[in-house]
C-alpha cells in the first residue's frame, strides 16, 4: 500500500491559471469548498506570460463593436467548426468578466475620458482588447490571485495530479504527488475541474513552458473523455528566432497592433502579396491605409499583418522556404519605422510595448526602437482539448469539467488573439458555477485503492530502474524532435504515419525511462512521468491531422491544400477504447439557429 | 562567443545541509545561466532542483544568487559574466532551502493575506469606474511586479535579521502602496503598515530597489510615500510641520 495524505473538497480545481483561478472563486462564491492545486507556486501558470490583451466588445474605442461583432470575428477566425454555442455565451459575457476583473482590482490602460483602453488585434474587426502595456496576462492573474485568496478556497502548490479517481462512470477524486517531498496526496471530491492548460512541449520550438505537457488533455481522456479538435495546434507567427537559446519566446501580435511591419530579406511586405478571399474586404489596400489603421482611423482597414496567426504564420513560413528570410531563418518585423512618421517614436514604443522592448534589449542585444527583429513561427496554443457542453462546460464523464486553453470548442480551426483569456474567465466562471450545482447534488464517492496502488506503482516505476534506465530528457527531446518535424506547421499523410510509427518507439522508451535520487524534488522525476501525458497528445494530434484530409485555420496539408466543405459538418474526436487503443470519430456540428447565422451573414 | 565550456559551481543539498558541485558544460552564443542549469540538468544531474516557467522574465520563478547577486536566471546572459572563473549559482540565502536551488517561498503568501484587501468605492451610475492614465500609471509600476522576491531576499531586515514576524518585506510593501494609491479603494492601512506590517523597519538603505528585475523604484515610489502617509495619519501635527519644513 502507498502512503499518501487525503484531502476532502466539494469542488477540486486542478490548475491556478485565469481559468482556474476563476472556476475556484465561482466555486467557492456558490457556497461548497474548494481545493486548488497547480504545478507551480500561485501566480506563476501560463496565464502570467500573456501579453496583448483580452478580447471582449466594451466598444469603448470604437462604438460599433458589440457582440455580434464579436461572434462573427471568433467564427470566421474558427473557419466555422468551433461551437457556435461558447462563441456565442463568449462574446456576450466577455465584457462582464472583464469589467469583473476591474471591480477585484485589475488597472487597465485607459482611454482619454477614463475608460478601459482597447487594442487592435488580428482578426478583430474593431479595437477591442482590454490591456496593460504588454503585461496583460500578470494582471489578471495577479487580480484573480490576490482576490482568490481572500476566499476561502484551499490551495495546493507544487502539486501535480497524475491520475482521476473514478467509482464507476463518474469522476470522484484525484491522484498526485506534492513536489518538495515527493509524498503523494489523494484529494476526494463531488466535481473536478480541469484548467490544466495547453500542450506545448510537445513541439521543439514553442512559446509554452514546462508544464505545458497536456496533463489535463491525457488525464481526461484516461479517464474516459473525449477530446475534440486535437488537429488545430496553433502556431504564432512571430516567435524569437535568435539567439537559440530563446528561440520560440514569444513576440506578442502587440507589436503589429501598434504598427509592426514583417518584411522579407528584400526589404518587401510581403504580407500584401497573399490576402485570403474571405478577409479582402476587411483589409487595407496598401501601405498607407494600414498605418491609418492602427493609428485609430475608423475609416481604414486592417493591414495585412493583422490577418489570422494561421495565415501569416505560413506567409512567414513561404518567405523562409522561398530563401527571402533573415540570416537566423527567419523574417524581419520592424516597429522602429514609425519614427518615420511619430515624433516621440522611441519613447512611444518602450511605453507601448515595454517587456518586448525589455525582452529584446536583453536576449538578443537588439534595440527594437532601433532596428528590426528576426522572427518566426512558434507553438503557441492548441485549440482542441476536452469535450464539454457548452453552457455547463461538462465533459462527457459526469462530474468532470474543463475550461480554458485544456477544453475544445470556442476556437475552432484556429483563435483569435485575445480571446483566450476572456475565454477563460468566461468559462472558467461557468465551469466554477456548474461543477459547484453538480457537487451539491452528489453524495461522496467511492474511492478505489487499486486505482491509487495502480497510479502510485506506475509513478515509481522510474526509480525502480535508475540510472540504468534512459533519461527522461533525452526522450522529451526525441518526441519533440520528431513532432517539429513531422507534425507541424506543414503537414502531410507520409510524415505523420512516419510519427505514428515514431511515437511507439518512444513510448517503449519512455517505459524504459529512469531516475537516480530520490523523490525530494526531483525534476528528472516529474519529467518522466510527464512523458506518457505528451506522448498521448502528440499520439490525438497526429491521429487527427491524418483524419482531416484538408487544409483549415492551424491545420495545413500540403497533400490536401485546400479547405474541403465536406469537413465543415463535424468535428474529430479522439477517446480510449475498450483495449486502450486510441479511436478517432467524427462529432456532428449542431445546426446554427437562425439567428446567429443572420448575424454571420449581417457581419460580413 | 563561439563554442567554449565554462564550469558552474552549484549548490546542490536540501535543508540540512549542502555543498557547491561543479560541472563543466558547453555554452554557445546567447546562452543564459538557467539554459546552462538547464543543461547540466539534462545531461549531468537529472535531478538538479530548480524553479522556473516563463524563460522571459514574466514570471518571477527563477530567483537565484547568481555570483553572489540575486538574479533572475532566465534573464542573465552569460556574455555577462565573466567564465574565465567558475560562476556560483546558490538559492536565496533568505528563504529556507528546500533543495538545490529551490527555497521555501511559503512565508510570502502567508504575508500576502495579512495585508487588507482591496475595497473598491462604488462605481459610477453605469458600473464601472473612470479614472485617469496618469493615476493609473502610478500604480501600473507597481503592480509590473513579478513576485519574484529577489527585494525580500536581499534586504537586511530580512535576510540578517531574520524579522520574518514583524516586517513584511520591500514585496509587500510594494503590494500595500498599489492598494493604497489605487484611485478607487477607500481602505485605509496606515495602522497595519505602522503596527503589524513593520514598515518602520526599513531604513531606506535601497538595496532592493538595486535588484528588483522589473526596474520598480521600491523605496522611492513606494515606501517613501507609505511612510509619509503613516507620519501623516498616525503623529502629532508637530511632525507633520516639521516635515514640511524639511522639504
Ligand atoms: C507568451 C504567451 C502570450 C500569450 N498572450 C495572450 C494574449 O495576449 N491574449 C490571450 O488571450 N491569450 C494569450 N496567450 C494564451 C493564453 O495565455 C493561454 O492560453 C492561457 O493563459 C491558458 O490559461 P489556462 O488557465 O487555461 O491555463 P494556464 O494559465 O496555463 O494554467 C494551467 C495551470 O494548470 C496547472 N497544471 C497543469 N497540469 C497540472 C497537473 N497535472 N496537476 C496539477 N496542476 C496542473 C499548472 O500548474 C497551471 O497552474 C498567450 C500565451 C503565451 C504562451
Ligand atoms: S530600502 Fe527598506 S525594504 Fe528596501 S532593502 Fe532597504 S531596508 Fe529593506
Ligand atoms: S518588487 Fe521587484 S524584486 Fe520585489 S518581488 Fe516584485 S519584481 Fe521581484
Ligand atoms: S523563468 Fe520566469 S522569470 Fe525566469
Amino acid at each position: 500500500m502507498p502512503e499518501y495524505e487525503t484531502h476532502d473538497h466539494d469542488v477540486l480545481v486542478i490548475g491556478a491559471g485565469g481559468a482556474g483561478l476563476r472556476a475556484a472563486i465561482e466555486a467557492s462564491a456558490a457556497g461548497v469548498t474548494v481545493g486548488l492545486v497547480c504545478k507551480s507556486l500561485l501566480g506563476k501558470a501560463h496565464t502570467v506570460m500573456a501579453e496583448g490583451g483580452i478580447a471582449a466588445a466594451l466598444a469603448n474605442v470604437d462604438d460599433r463593436d458589440n457582440w455580434k461583432v464579436h461572434f462573427a470575428d471568433t467564427m470566421r477566425g474558427g473557419q466555422y467548426v468551433n461551437n457556435w454555442r461558447m462563441a456565442e455565451l463568449h462574446a456576450k459575457e466577455a465584457p462582464d468578466r472583464v469589467r469583473e476583473l476591474e471591480a477585484w482590482g485589475a488597472m487597465f490602460d485607459r482611454t482619454k475620458d477614463g475608460r478601459i483602453l482597447q487594442r487592435n488585434f488580428g482578426g478583430h474587426r474593431y479595437p477591442r482588447l482590454a490591456h496593460v502595456g504588454d503585461r496583460t496576462g500578470l494582471e489578471m492573474i495577479r487580480t484573480l490571485q490576490d482576490h482568490g485568496i481572500h476566499q476561502g478556497i484551499d490551495v495546493h502548490m507544487e502539486c501535480t495530479i497524475i491520475r482521476l479517481l473514478k467509482d464507476g462512470e463518474r469522476v470522484v477524486g484525484a491522484f498526485g504527488y506534492e513536489r518538495e517531498r515527493g509524498r503523494f496526496k489523494v484529494f476526494r471530491a463531488r466535481a473536478v475541474v480541469l484548467a490544466t492548460g495547453g500542450v506545448g512541449r510537445a513541439f521543439k520550438i514553442t512559446s509554452n513552458s514546462w508544464e505545458y505537457t497536456g496533463d489535463g488533455h491525457t488525464l481526461a481522456y484516461d479517464a474516459g473523455a473525449d477530446l475534440m479538435d486535437m488537429e488545430f495546434v496553433q502556431f504564432h507567427p512571430t516567435g524569437m528566432v535568435w539567439p537559440p537559446s530563446v528561440s520560440g519566446i514569444l513576440v506578442t501580435e502587440g507589436v503589429r497592433g501598434e504598427g509592426g511591419v514583417l518584411k522579407n530579406n528584400q526589404g518587401r511586405r510581403f504580407m500584401f502579396d497573399d490576402i485570403p478571399e474571405n478577409y479582402r474586404s476587411q483589409t487595407a489596400d496598401d501601405e498607407e491605409e494600414g498605418w491609418r489603421y492602427t493609428q485609430g482611423d475608423k475609416a481604414a482597414r486592417r493591414p495585412p499583418e493583422l490577418l489570422t496567426r494561421d495565415h501569416v504564420s505560413r506567409c512567414i513560413v513561404r518567405e523562409i522556404k522561398s530563401g527571402r528570410g533573415s540570416p537566423h531563418g527567419g523574417v524581419y518585423l520592424d516597429i522602429s519605422w514609425i519614427k518615420a512618421r511619430l515624433p516621440n517614436a522611441a519613447e512611444h514604443i518602450r511605453k507601448k510595448l515595454p517587456s518586448m522592448y525589455h525582452q529584446f534589449k536583453q536576449l538578443a542585444d537588439i534595440d527594437i526602437t532601433k532596428e528590426p527583429m528576426e522572427v518566426g513561427p512558434t507553438t503557441h496554443y492548441i485549440m482542441g482539448g476536452v469535450r464539454v457542453d457548452a453552457d455547463t462546460q461538462m465533459s462527457t464523464v459526469p462530474g468532470l469539467f474543463a475550461a480554458g486553453e485544456c477544453a475544445a470548442g470556442i476556437n475552432g480551426a484556429n483563435r483569435l488573439g485575445g480571446n483566450s483569456l476572456s475565454d477563460l474567465l468566461v468559462f472558467g466562471k461557468r465551469a466554477g458555477e456548474y461543477a459547484a450545482q453538480f457537487a451539491k447534488t452528489q453524495v461522496a464517492g467511492a474511492i478505489d485503492a487499486r486505482q491509487i496502488d495502480e497510479a502510485a506503482q506506475r509513478a515509481l516505476e522510474p526509480f525502480a530502474r535508475g540510472t540504468r534506465g534512459e533519461g527522461p530528457y533525452q526522450i522529451q527531446y526525441a518526441l519533440q524532435d520528431m513532432m517539429q518535424d513531422l507534425v507541424g506547421i506543414v503537414r502531410n499523410a507520409s510524415e505523420m504515419q512516419r510519427a505514428l510509427h515514431g511515437l511507439e518507439e518512444l513510448r517503449a522508451r519512455a517505459n524504459r525511462a529512469g531516475v537516480g535520487g530520490h523523490r525530494e524534488y526531483n525534476p528528472g522525476w516529474h519529467a518522466a512521468l510527464d512523458l506518457p501525458n505528451l506522448l498521448t497528445v502528440s499520439e490525438a494530434i497526429t491521429r487527427s491531422a491524418l483524419e482531416r484530409r484538408e487544409s483549415r485555420g492551424g491545420h495545413f496539408r500540403e497533400d490536401y491544400p485546400s479547405r474541403d466543405p465536406g469537413f465543415s459538418s463535424f468535428n474529430f474526436i479522439v477517446r480510449k477504447n475498450p483495449e486502450g487503443g486510441m479511436d478517432v470519430a467524427h462529432a456532428p456540428i449542431p445546426d446554427m439557429p437562425e439567428e446567429l447565422r443572420h448575424v454571420i451573414e449581417e457581419m460580413g | 562567443m563561439a563554442e567554449q565550456k565554462a564550469t558552474f559551481q552549484i549548490w546542490r543539498g536540501d535543508a540540512r545541509s549542502g555543498r557547491f558541485r561543479e560541472y563543466t558544460t558547453e555554452v554557445s552564443e546567447g546562452m543564459v545561466v538557467l539554459d546552462a542549469v538547464h543543461q547540466i540538468q539534462a545531461r549531468q544531474a537529472n535531478d538538479l532542483a530548480v524553479r522556473w516557467n516563463c524563460k522571459a522574465g514574466k514570471c518571477g520563478s527563477c530567483s537565484a544568487e547568481v555570483n553572489g547577486h540575486p538574479r533572475l536566471m532566465c534573464m542573465t546572459r552569460l556574455n555577462q559574466l565573466d567564465l574565465s572563473k567558475p560562476v556560483t549559482i546558490e538559492p536565496m540565502r533568505a528563504f529556507p532551502p528546500i533543495r538545490d536551488l529551490v527555497t521555501d517561498v511559503s512565508w510570502n503568501f502567508r504575508t500576502k493575506l495579512g495585508i487588507r484587501r482591496f475595497t473598491p468605492r462604488p462605481p459610477e451610475a453605469d458600473g464601472t469606474w473612470r479614472m485617469s492614465q496618469v493615476d493609473v500609471e502610478r500604480v501600473q509600476e507597481f503592480r509590473k511586479c513579478i513576485e519574484c522576491f529577489l527585494c525580500q531576499d536581499v534586504c537586511h531586515v530580512l535576510r540578517e535579521h531574520h524579522l520574518f514576524d514583524q516586517f513584511v518585506g520591500p514585496r509587500h510593501l510594494v503590494y500595500a502602496a498599489a492598494l493604497e494609491m489605487n484611485p478607487i479603494d477607500t481602505e485605509n492601512r496606515s495602522r497595519d503598515l505602522k503596527n503589524t506590517h513593520g514598515i518602520g523597519y526599513c531604513n531606506i538603505t535601497k538595496c532592493c530597489t538595486k535588484v528588483c528585475p522589473e526596474g520598480i523604484t521600491i523605496t522611492d515610489n513606494a515606501i517613501i510615500p507609505l511612510k509619509e502617509r503613516v507620519i501623516d495619519q498616525l503623529y502629532d501635527p508637530v511632525a507633520k510641520l516639521f516635515r514640511m519644513l524639511r522639504q
